[in-house]
């Protein structure tokens, strides 16, 4: 294992020390281990809270502020937070008008947030809306299982729903947005290696050399099935195909085209992987409105990538360009 | 409701279930690495040793304020999907202790039915599912069974943790439907779950300290 820690069991708590030293901008309740806008709760504005297990920075501290998340609870290293810490980031960012819980498709995690809405209207009142997020293709559709994961649309949902929080909108309006995203909102990832969990010392599954897994998720584990490693237009096609025969993406609006790294895999193949992704979809007469490339949520230091493709309108474009300001995600401002 | 499971019985058989938790950490992240997500021997441990802090500064004079004291200090430290779920089943033991100070055999079987319960309502898990269920739920009936049958506390449990044994066996060749496995799809199956593991040490733990 090679990693720079000091104790595996503080890799959180020291992580997010790092965090409010880097972005004074933020406040960072180490306490509760909830990092808040600076200028929570902005009075009559809905508050927007995430969260989810830790190690997949930047998701989700790395998206809190103007234009994006007002709070985010880390967990324990692909963990779920604890219901104590949603209400704590639910009181610190109530301004009146509400708050939106955006949560990530795992049954921990769905668990502990309904635990956490129920808990806080009962002790502070404040209205709590939840939407899940649910785009992983890989995941069969189905009453019958956990469902479909919250993996790469969960960043473009907090954007746009943040930016029409920032406008005002309120709390019906601004879950109908985070929907809205989320529905048109596909993904599908591939892993050419395992990663660390640091408490665990070892890779999470063995992957032989020349092997990846197609359809894997965020936390480490296997995908759905193991293939040999392919050149990029052929990873290209295994991400973009199912989520293409998902979802009819046509339209006169286009699509946000998503290319997201893992952690160890460098932004230079992320742009490679983005032009085969780019070929595609060209050929299948989809239209890239706007595109993000990097490692925006990730799991830990595993190599591989996700493609996330969102349907767009000019309601989702205007908010997608408007201003934001946070640690990982900046621009117009 | 009085008998012979008091404070002092249902504190041993948490701080038990602690050491089993302790003893087992590893083998239950190599089971959660094998098909979920590699921290459930960790989270556990954790949370148990919180419920040994909490024991260690003060035990409380009946089961349904010490269950509600576990069932509150999982939901705090464990997060995952195994703090809400034990700390729901322990909430629903603590509502269904009463008031008094202790517990009869049947006492016993009727909390542990009602914290398989509050584990079906909050993770809404069937059999088959390959979860903890698939060996709390037989392990609950073989309670009532042996019991209704007339039985001691003592056989009555060590039947019940045969029971979650098989259960837990049962799972190896499941194709997961709840939880971080179901996403692996067939891959899934050949693996013993890592729920229905702990939840059989939750049990041995009973077996070992409640009857007295």
């Amino acid at each position: 294992m090679h990693k720079i820690i000091n104790d595996p069991a503080n890799i959180v708590p020291d992580a997010l020390r790092g965090l409010a030293a880097a972005h004074p901008e933020l406040r960072v309740d180490h306490e509760n281990r909830i990092v808040v806008r600076g200028d929570a709760p902005v009075a009559g504005k809905v508050g927007l809270i995430s969260g989810g297990g830790s190690g997949h920075e930047p998701l989700h501290a790395g998206f809190v502020g103007a234009g994006m998340l007002d709070a985010a609870c880390a967990g324990e290293i692909f963990t779920s937070p604890v219901p104590a810490q949603m209400v704590a980031a639910t009181r610190a960012v109530d301004g009146g008008a509400g708050v939106l819980h955006i949560v990530k498709n795992y049954t921990g995690d769905v668990m502990n947030f309904e635990m956490a809405a129920e808990l806080a209207e009962a002790e502070t009142g404040v209205a709590v809306t939840s939407v899940i997020t649910n785009d992983d293709v890989a995941v069969q559709d189905s009453l019958y299982t956990a469902g479909r994961r919250g993996v790469g649309v969960t960043v473009l949902v907090e954007k746009i729903a943040g930016a029409a929080a920032e406008q005002g909108r309120p709390l019906p309006e601004v879950a109908g947005v985070a929907r809205k995203v989320n529905d048109n909102g596909r993904s599908m990832g591939i892993a050419l290696s395992s990663c660390t969990v640091p408490a665990a010392g070892k890779p999470t599954f063995d992957l032989p050399d020349g092997q990846m897994e197609v359809g894997i998720g965020i936390h480490g584990e296997p995908g759905r099935r193991r293939v040999p490693v392919a050149p990029a237009g052929e990873i290209a096609d295994m991400l973009v195909s199912p989520i293409l025969a998902d979802l009819d993406f046509t339209g006169d609006s286009g699509v946000i085209a998503f290319v997201n790294g893992m952690g160890a895999t460098p932004l230079i193949e992320l742009y490679v992987l983005y032009h085969e992704v780019a070929t595609i979809l060209g050929k299948a007469g989809v239209g890239i409105a706007r595109s993000l490339v990097g490692p925006y949520i990730t799991s830990l230091d595993m190599a591989g990538c996700s493609v996330t493709l969102v349907k767009a309108d000019d309601e989702i474009l205007r908010l997608w360009d408007a201003p934001v300001r946070t640690p990982a995600l900046r621009w117009g401002a | 409701m009085t008998g012979t499971v008091d404070t002092a019985a249902l504190t041993a058989w948490l701080r038990e279930f602690a050491r089993l938790i302790g003893d087992n950490k590893s083998l239950l992240t190599e089971l959660d690495s094998a098909i979920g997500d590699a921290d459930h021997g960790v989270n556990m441990h954790r949370g148990m040793t919180a419920v040994l802090a909490t024991l260690d500064a003060e035990v409380p004079d009946t089961p349904a304020v010490l269950l509600k004291r576990t069932g509150m200090t999982l939901i705090s430290n464990v997060g995952g999907a195994s703090g809400p779920l034990y700390g729901t089943a322990f909430l629903r033991m603590a509502t269904a202790a009463g008031n008094d100070a202790s517990l009869a055999d049947g006492d016993v079987a009727k909390i542990l039915r009602a914290g398989l319960d509050g584990i079906v309502a909050r993770g809404k898990a069937e059999a088959g599912d390959k979860t903890m269920y698939d060996a709390l739920a037989p392990a609950v009936d073989t309670l009532d069974a042996v019991l209704a049958d007339g039985q001691p506390l003592a056989e009555a449990l060590a039947a019940a943790v045969r029971a979650a044994e098989e259960g837990r066996a049962a799972t190896i060749p499941m194709v997961a439907r709840k939880g971080r496995a179901s996403y692996l799809g067939e891959r899934s199956a050949g693996h013993q779950d890592p729920g229905a593991t702990s939840v059989t040490l939750l049990l041995a733990a009973a077996a070992i300290t409640l009857p007295g």
